[in-house]
Parts: C-alpha cells; structure tokens; sequence
C-alpha cells in the first residue's frame, strides 16, 4: 500500500508539473502584441518602400459573421498581404511581409503556401528558411503547419541531418509533442535514420516510463527491423523489468500485448514466460486492471485452445471469476465492458 | 486530471466515494475533513503538502479540482443552458481578439456554435442564418471547397465545417452555397495516389483528410461512381493508421489518438469498410479512455483528461459497438459508463459565465463547448432514443446528434434527400453507359447508412421533426435498417 501511495504521490506531481506548463503556454492563445517587435513598429502605410501597393480589406460581406477584432496591426498586415498575394508577387518584400503575418498568425497555411511559392521563385537560400523555422517551432510546437512547411523544406533540401536533433528539443520541452513525434517519425522513415532510435526511446522511456509516445516510437523502431523471435524475447524481458518497476502503468502493458500479437509467424501461443510473469504478480497481491485484463486474455486464449476438459473448465472459472472482479471491484467505471467479455466468452466457449 | 497507480485506485475511489458523501457540508466542513486522518483523505493531504513543495500554483488547480466534488448535489448537476445560449449568441457575430489565432478556422467557429445551438434546443433567427449562408459563400474558393476565411485557399477543415453548417441551416440557399460540383473537383484536387488525403493543395497529409473528405461527398449524397473514385484504396490507407494499442494515429505508425481515432472509424462507418480494422481491438481501446476517477476521456493513454474527447472517444464508442452489432447480434447497452461521463462534463466543464472546457482552470472557447455538450448528448442516447440516459435535472437532456458527422440526424436526412435530387440530374447530365447506375445510387443509400447506425439511431431523427421531414427520414431509415 506504502509503495504504491508514493508512486501515486510522484504521479500526481508529475502530471501536476506538466499541467501546470501546459496551461501557461495554453493561456496565451495570440502573441501579437508580445516582446520584441511592438516599439518599432512602422505600419506599412508609413513605409516608402510599400507606397506602390493598395491595400486589401478583408471582404466578409455586408454582414460579417464571427468577425474577429483585430489589432490594428493585424488587420493592416494581412490587407498587404492579400494585395501581394492578388498581384501574385514573389519578391524579398514579400517574403518578409509573410514572416510578419505569420507571426501575427502561424496556423495560416495560405501565407505559409504562398510563402513557399515566394522560395520557390526566388530561389532563396533554403538553409535560411531552416534556422528560420528553428525559431518559429521553437514558439509554435504544437501547429500543423509550422511542421509541414518544415518537412517541404527539408525536401527540397534532401538534407534531413538536423531533423532529430530539432525534435529532439521539441521532445524535451514536451515528450509527448504529437507533432514532433510525427515529423520524426517521417525523417527516420524516409531518410533511413533508424540507427540510433531505439536508444533515444530507451532513455525517454528512463526519463518517464508512462511516457506512451516513446513506447510507441519503440515498436515504431522494432516493426522496422522485425518482430523476429529473438526481439521478442528481448522486448518481453524489457517490458516485464518496466512493469515490474511501475506496475500499473498501461503504455508498458499495452506494448506487451502488441508486440505478442505481431510476433513474425506468431503462434498465437502464449509465452509460459509471460503467464508466470503475470500469475506472479496476481499472487502477491497486485490488482492493476491492466494485469487483470491481461491475464483475462491469457486465460481466455489458452482456454479456447484447450482440449482437455477438466484444464479447460478450471481456465472458464478463472476468466469468469476476473471479469466479475473487474466489473465490480477493480474496474467498475467499465463494468459494462467486462460483463459483455464474460458473455461473449460464453459464446465461444459454447460454440468450441 | 490525476491518472493515479493501480493500489492507488481502490483509493482514489473512496476519496470519490467520500467526497459525495460530505456533498452537503459547507467549505469548511471541507476543510476539516480534509485534516482528518482517515487513509485516503490522509492521502490527499500528504499528496498535496508534497505538491506545495512544488509549485503554489499547482495546489490551488489540485484543490479546485476537489472542492468541485463538494458540488456533487445532484441539483447543481445541471446544464447552465441560459449561460451557454449567451455565450454562443455573443460569439455568432463578433469574436475577441484572441481569436486572431483562428482567422484560419472561421468556418469551425460558425460550425462549433450552430451545433452547439442545436444541442441545446435553440436556433437563430431566419436572418442572422442567411447572413451565416452568406459568410460562407465569402469563404467558397471559386475553384471549389470552402477557406479559412474570405481569400485564403480552399482547405478540406474548414470545408467540413461548412458543409456541416450549411446542412445544419437546412435552407434551400444553404444547400446552393455549398456548390457540390466545385466541392467534388477540390475533393479530388487533395487527393493522393495512395487513397489518402491531404488537408489542402500542397499541405500535410493526415486521417482528418480522409475523414473531411468522406463525410462532405457522403453527406451531399455524391453519387456511387464519384465516391468509389475518389476514395478508391482509402479505406485500406486509413487502416494502416490503426495502432498496436487499438486506436488509431495520424497516419501509419502514429500513436493511438482520440481525434484521429474518431476520424478514423467514422470515415470507415461511411465507406462501410469496418471490417479493415480490429474492431475488438478498438472497442477496448475506445473504452480504456474513460478516466475511472474523472469520468471523462484521456486522448492517449497514460495523459489526462479532456472534455472535447466526450465526443471524439464517445462517438466512436456507439460507431464500433455497431460494427460489432452487425458482425455478432445486437448490443443493447452502450458500454462505456454514461452518468460518469455526464457527470464529468456538468461538473467540472462549465464556466460560471457560459461555454464549456477541457478541464478545470481553463478558459472556455467554442471548439470544447461544441465538443463537450456533443459528448453528453452522445452519452445520453447512445443507447436508446426513446428512452435517454439522462443525468441529473430531465430538463439536461440535449438533442440527438448523428455520431458519424455530428449534425442533427434530422439534418443528415434532409441533405440526402435534398441532393438526392440533384443525382437524377446528374445522372441525365452523364453519358448512357451511366445509367447501370441507377441501381446503383440506390444501393448506395443503403450502404452509406446501415453500417454505422442501425442498431441505435432508428428514430433519433423525429425528435420534433414536422410531417414532411418524417417522411423523409422513415425514407431514409429504412433504407437504413435494410
Ligand atoms: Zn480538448
């Protein structure tokens, strides 16, 4: 009881911590009138270099509807922006006009669209726009499409050497960055970076062991080099030493199970490793509904295979026995769940 | 919020049980409880002395979350419908500076509050409508497909935002805006080889396309020929996203979701192309989201409770059990626990001032009121449609929504029907070796539907519906149930 209220207390800070830096960067929904740029501001009306070019209002109609306010300061840069964008013009200036709109407003893709017409025409120098775009997904890591101009980019280049090391950050500000496990995920796959992966999975996976990103990442890495017996065996091992330190944690128990299910010419038998490895944990006392969801499969499998009557009715009275457990004690927000498992398994066993 | 260890479970339950229990006592009685030695508010207490260590601002956001559970009365169980009403009414026309941040999303924010509206059982005047019909055509592209906003290009998002409004309105201008012709040449603009879509021309790719994509053909009844084109293989595409754990990801090798997971199952509920996936799989997947403390959904596993996946995970629950329905005998029951889910949303997702949240201590927005009241609805009649699961007040119950494009089932069938219509011209306007399709739009209606929503969506649609429309829907739900 002791070790596992600690382990809740440090879950509990854990989560705490991440939420509490969650909602600071959520807080702030706009950063248009932060920091740096506010005081030297000079409109585009005011600018000579800009005197040549009409503005464009935006047209919402006679009756606009959601219509947001804007900043002055919003307002004026996307009415350049959409008189550049009619006249189709690819210059230096608009080049930067589209940095200034994008950081009014990062989720617009017209802009970053254009913005990659703009590179195109220009034939701008692309190692530029990376070391740009360090900063912008530095400030925006949760943006689509901050992520796919970058991968574009990188494209182009064919050049992917900074792409782990950019996620990497990215990752260590938040490990579980949806979009910058994506785009790591893609520079691996199609540069071939699968090398070095399964070691940075090990220490994320060292760093926060409920972390499921990395888990996932691990069998991401391990279905590339193929679920061969021996890796199995390995990921069995690895998993059951991570179960054994956090046993409630379902990232972990949930990896078991995939990697059992995809095993190259799997057998569908299970691993006697495995049942010990769960059996003894039941029998000294764990009740995670993880384990117990488990070994109901185990069981459930195992008895559906089974011949031997008297072997097969004992198995019957154990799944039975958990799922009545599950749905009333130890996992009773899915009871509804565990008594549809008991009948269905009625079913089959009726069927065998 | 706390996503806490397996001994801890059994008590972080009775803190729950013991916090409805002392439901009654003022703040202060609270307090006290909270000094009593008993384990597990002995627990509470260590655990958050342990976190004042940590950060001041971290206890308050813990202790919020257990003074709401002194709120458990089950008469301030209730939806605040007036407060919300204000909320979205003052947003329909005009939105803060703040949402500078989706003047890419503009169509999403009509789309999140006439839903929102029609959940709540109130609609806008027949001007202010034609005024929202009006502002969407600003957002049509000339070359097909509806924008972020008047000027910018056409992205496959917001597209099935307004299409969504536009069926939503239900008026004969609604239905022209969303100009099906031009819809149909960008849906095959953002489409890829492989079957998979992206979100607009030279954008990323990801299973919201494939799902944008889907249900804007199906819900403006694109004919059999068009449909089979235009998604030929994405069915297979969108089944490699389906994960290890059950869920589905953003693309092949992703992590299990719940947002891609929703995009997932409901575009193969449309193609009629469940079987691809693990079904079983995704069932227990689905349902592992439900927090057991909360009573709300977590997106991932091992991450934290948020309001908005009420309806993606619960959605998808009432889609999959219906796949299994049609494969192994009817499921009566929806699995997941209805009242927790209810519970979670009424009590911890409403904002004093109106509109609804993720999770406590954050500020409400449109996109969690829409997807949190969306969830209770679901959770309310997924199971049976005459006989709602209502938590708390009768008067909480919302309307159906269809779970497959969340708009009112009534508005589903309207739109079939309307475009139905527009078929038969279609079909005249194509050349003689078309016309084999006759049967086949036919047969069509009865695929787009049966799959996904037979087992409990029968009649959800008659709710209020006048004599023309239930002729219109008992059309459609028999084809349905064929
Ligand atoms: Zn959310």
């Amino acid at each position: 009881m002791e070790q596992s209220y600690e382990s809740a207390v440090g879950t509990i800070q854990r989560i705490l911590g991440l939420y509490f830096v969650k909602c600071l960067k959520g807080g702030k929904m706009s950063d248009s009138d932060s920091d740096d740029w506010s005081e030297e501001w000079i409109p585009y009306s005011e600018r000579n270099e800009w005197a040549d070019i009409v503005p464009i209002p935006q047209d919402d109609g006679e009756h606009p509807i959601v219509a947001i306010a804007y900043s002055p300061k919003f307002r004026e840069v996307f009415d350049y922006f959409r008189a550049v964008l009619a006249h189709r013009e690819k210059s230096q200036r608009a080049l930067e006009l589209t940095a200034d709109a994008l950081r009014l407003n990062p989720a617009n893709y017209t802009v970053w669209q254009y913005r990659r017409d703009i590179l195109r025409a220009l034939e701008s120098d692309l190692y530029e726009e990376l070391d740009y775009l360090d900063e912008v997904i530095r400030d925006n890591a949760k943006n689509y499409q901050v992520w796919h101009h970058r991968r574009v980019i990188v494209e182009m280049l064919n050049d992917s050497s900074k792409e782990l090391e950019l996620t990497e950050v990215a990752l260590e500000r938040d490990n579980k960055n949806y979009h910058a496990w994506q785009h790591r995920q893609w520079a691996i796959k199609t540069f071939d970076l699968f090398e070095n992966e399964l070691s940075f999975v090990d220490r994320l996976i060292a760093e926060d062991i409920r972390n499921n990103s990395a888990w996932n990442q691990r069998f991401f890495v391990l279905k590339h080099f193929g679920f061969t017996s021996d890796v199995v065996q390995r990921e069995i091992q690895y998993t059951m030493n991570r179960i054994r330190v956090v046993k409630n944690n379902e990232s972990a128990w949930n990896y078991l199970g995939g990697i059992l299910k995809y095993e190259d010419n799997g057998t569908g038998n299970c691993h006697q490793e495995v049942l010990s490895f769960c059996e003894e944990l039941y029998t000294s006392g764990v009740r995670s509904p993880y384990l117990l969801a488990f070994l109901i499969d185990l069981y459930r499998d195992q008895c559906l295979q089974q011949s031997n009557v008297t072997e097969s009715d004992v198995l019957s009275r154990k799944v039975f026995n958990l799922c009545n457990d599950m749905s009333k004690k130890y996992d009773i927000v899915r009871r509804k769940y565990w008594q549809y498992i008991a009948e269905q398994f009625k079913e089959n066993l009726a069927e065998k | 919020m706390l996503r806490i260890g397996a001994g801890s479970f059994v008590c972080t339950k009775k803190m729950y049980m013991q916090a409805r229990q002392v439901q009654k006592l003022s703040k202060v009685i609270w307090q006290n409880i909270r000094r009593q030695t008993v384990d597990c508010k002995e627990m509470l207490e260590r655990c958050v002395v342990k976190i004042r260590q940590k950060t001041e601002n971290s206890i308050e956001k813990c202790f919020s979350r257990f003074q709401q559970m002194q709120y458990l009365d089950p008469k301030v169980k209730k939806i605040h419908r007036e407060d919300h009403q204000r909320y979205l009414e003052s947003m329909l026309r005009r939105l803060p500076l703040h949402y500078e941040c989706l003047d890419s999303s503009r169509p999403w924010n009509v789309y999140w509050i006439l839903q929102a509206a029609h959940l709540l059982n109130f609609t806008f005047d027949d001007e202010t409508l034609e005024h929202v019909v009006e502002f969407l055509i600003k957002c049509r592209h000339p070359n097909g497909g509806f924008a972020g906003g008047p000027g910018q290009y056409p992205h496959l998002a917001p597209t099935y935002a307004a299409v969504n409004s536009l069926c939503l309105i239900g008026t004969s201008n609604a239905y022209r805006a969303i100009d099906r012709e031009s819809l149909m040449q960008f849906l095959f603009s953002v489409r890829e080889p492989d079957g998979s879509f992206r979100l607009h021309v030279d954008g990323e790719t990801d299973v919201r396309g494939a799902y944008c994509a889907i249900s804007c053909a199906k819900l403006t009844n694109m004919p059999e020929e068009v449909i089979k084109k235009l998604f030929d293989k994405t069915g297979d595409w969108i089944a490699r996203c389906q994960t290890y754990e059950g869920g589905f990801g953003g693309a092949p090798d992703l992590e299990a979701h719940g947002g891609y997971t929703f995009c997932g199952i409901a575009a193969l509920a449309l193609l009629d192309e469940g079987h691809k996936c693990d079904i079983e799989q995704l069932l227990k997947w689905n349902l592992q989201r439900q927090m057991p403390f909360e009573g709300g959904f977590q997106g991932r596993t091992n991450k934290l409770v948020d309001g908005c996946y009420s309806f993606w995970v619960g959605a998808t629950i009432p889609i999959t059990q219906a796949f299994i329905s049609q494969k192994s005998g009817s499921m009566k029951k929806s699995l997941f626990d209805t009242s927790a889910l209810q519970e979670y949303i009424l009590v911890c997702c409403q904002k004093a001032n109106g509109g609804l949240i993720d999770k406590p201590g954050k500020p409400q927005d449109l996109y969690h009121t829409c997807y949190t009241l969306s969830g209770v609805s679901i959770a309310q009649h997924s199971e049976s449609s005459l006989n709602p699961q209502v938590l708390g007040d009768p008067a909480n119950e919302l309307l159906p929504t269809h779970p497959l494009f969340n708009v009112p089932p009534r508005a589903v069938a309207r739109s079939l029907a309307h475009f139905e219509l527009l078929n038969d011209n279609f079909k005249d306007f194509r050349n003689p070796s078309s016309c084999q399709l006759d049967t086949g739009g036919n047969q069509y209606k009865n695929d787009c539907e049966k799959s996904s929503i037979e087992s409990y969506m029968e009649v959800e649609g008659v709710v209020s519906a006048t004599e023309e429309e239930e002729a219109q829907i008992s059309s459609v739900s028999s084809s349905i149930s064929n």
